[in-house]
């Protein structure tokens, strides 16, 4: 298998990332209080938690649409980035091109075809031969099931097909973290499916992701740690049987109840 | 009705409007509208001193007579030291004006393409100039075509404003013949038509570049 296969994700094992302390408010509002996280490469981390709990934020910080007011953000091989101090731009722009999001409302290019979707950061950024990022978008596309729609639209596609195919987006740009922020949030619920497997199929190629869901069946299945956040704090973290099915904290228990049992 | 007068002033009159009236208008819409851009991109900056000078410079603009503007440049410009052509002058003038106006339309353009789209760019590594340039103008583009259709096309009508500075163009041809030959509403009339159906074509542009930019869209 080529290192550059954009099937298989870099480096399956060892830690990739290290968040310390980080912190973050929007005015005088603390959505972050002292956040810490470790991920190892290869793993899958879900991010669960009552709304304005953060973990979106968290999320949005790693991948630098936010810049965190403090804290630290090491990935291993680099950048290792403090906010407490000004960022050089050189580190801003590396910590972001070590991973890609995948967002709740798709955020497709709704000028471009789905192929056109899915080569722009290959191509304009990368600077990669676009014989190779159609090749790669063109079997990814197949790995998804969309491999007919490479010529589509956005707007001719179901939510659950735009969503696909923002995975595959992030997927090309073969970064070393996949982030998702609520992936499922937007789509009617016979569409959730479509997308948990896709999800759930890059867990076992040992995709190192971290997902923010409210899906915690999902959670359950495919997470290797499952991180439990509210009012801007980690309450607590752990294997996902441990979290979702024996918490520790009052504050976990009432929010799986809640989700168990909304009325 | 003076059929061979009508026949003679037809063409001076068209040959202004193609030497003069369509050139003048194409120059100061290019120019006006790459001035427009800039403009618009420091309105949204989010500097104040810069966002301040683009905020004061669309003021002066739509805020002053458009023929006020064309005499200070040609009229006024030489009592400081520069002395400029009416073709000049004119171009000028128009691009100025034009800036100031389309300069608004952009800003909303831009603005009306939705944040996601600027995230999605910065996700896949772009700049934020790679963005705007890939993402958020040809976005911004579809949206900014009727209200720019609009300036263009009273740019080609405020063009007659130019035969005050001396510029032949269509309007200067009509004035004249018209004052030699004393027939001035066969003369005007004439060039009203004129300017009728030059808008005329540029309309039906504006509807096959509206359909270009529209197939990416659920109807």
């Amino acid at each position: 298998m080529l290192p550059t296969d954009p099937l298989r994700p870099h480096t399956t094992e060892g830690p990739l990332l290290q968040v310390t302390d980080l912190q973050k408010s929007f005015g005088t509002t603390r959505v972050l209080s002292s956040i810490d996280l470790h991920i190892d490469s290869g793993q899958v981390v879900a991010l669960v938690g009552p709304s304005g709990s953060g973990k979106t934020t968290v999320l949005r910080c790693l991948n630098g649409l936010e810049t965190p007011d403090a804290g630290t953000v090491a990935f291993r091989g680099g950048p290792s980035v403090d906010f407490a101090a000004k960022v050089p731009k050189k580190d801003a722009l590396a910590l972001r091109d070590r991973s890609a999001m995948v967002f709740q409302t798709y955020n497709l290019f709704p000028h471009r075809t789905v192929l056109e979707n899915i080569i722009e950061g290959p191509v304009q950024v990368q600077k990669r031969p676009r014989k190779e990022a159609v090749a790669d978008a063109e079997r990814l596309l197949a790995r998804v099931g969309l491999a007919e729609k490479r010529d589509a639209y956005p707007f001719n596609l179901s939510g659950g097909q735009q969503q696909r195919v923002g995975i595959v987006r992030a997927l090309a740009l073969q970064p070393d973290l996949l982030l998702f922020d609520e992936p499922t949030s937007a789509l009617d619920p016979e569409l959730v499916g479509e997308v948990l497997t896709v999800i759930k199929e890059l867990a076992e190629e040992k995709w190192t992701m971290v997902i923010v869901t409210h899906e915690l069946a999902f959670a359950r299945e495919v997470a290797d740690e499952v991180v439990f956040m509210d009012g801007g704090v980690v309450v607590e973290h752990g294997h996902p049987d441990q979290v979702l099915r024996h918490p520790r904290e009052e504050r976990t228990r009432r929010f799986v109840q809640r989700l168990l049992n909304p009325f | 009705m003076d059929w061979e007068l009508l026949r003679t002033s037809f063409w001076p009159m068209l040959s202004g409007g193609l030497t003069g009236t369509i050139p003048l208008s194409l120059a100061s819409f290019a120019i006006g509208l790459a001035l427009a851009l800039v403009v618009a991109l420091m309105r949204i900056s989010g500097q104040p001193v810069l966002a301040g000078i683009a905020r004061f410079y669309v003021s002066v603009i739509r805020g002053t007579p458009l023929l006020v503007q064309l005499f200070v440049i040609f009229y006024g410009m030489p009592s400081i030291g520069v002395t400029l052509d009416p073709w000049p002058s004119a171009i000028i003038a128009f691009s100025l004006n034009v800036a100031g106006y389309a300069a608004e339309i952009l800003r909303a353009a831009i603005l009306s393409v939705p944040k996601g789209q600027w995230e999605a760019g910065h996700t896949i590594g772009m700049s934020r100039t790679l963005t705007l340039r890939r993402v958020i103008l040809p976005q911004a583009a579809r949206v900014s075509v009727p209200p720019l259709s609009n300036t263009f096309i009273s740019l080609v009508k405020d063009t007659s404003l130019a035969s005050l500075i001396l510029v032949t163009e269509l309007f200067r041809e009509a004035q004249q013949i018209a004052a030699y030959s004393q027939q001035f509403m066969l003369i005007y009339m004439e060039a009203a038509a004129i300017y009728w159906v030059f808008c005329l074509v540029l309309s039906s542009g504006q509807t096959v570049l509206e359909k270009r930019l529209d197939r990416y869209v659920a109807h």
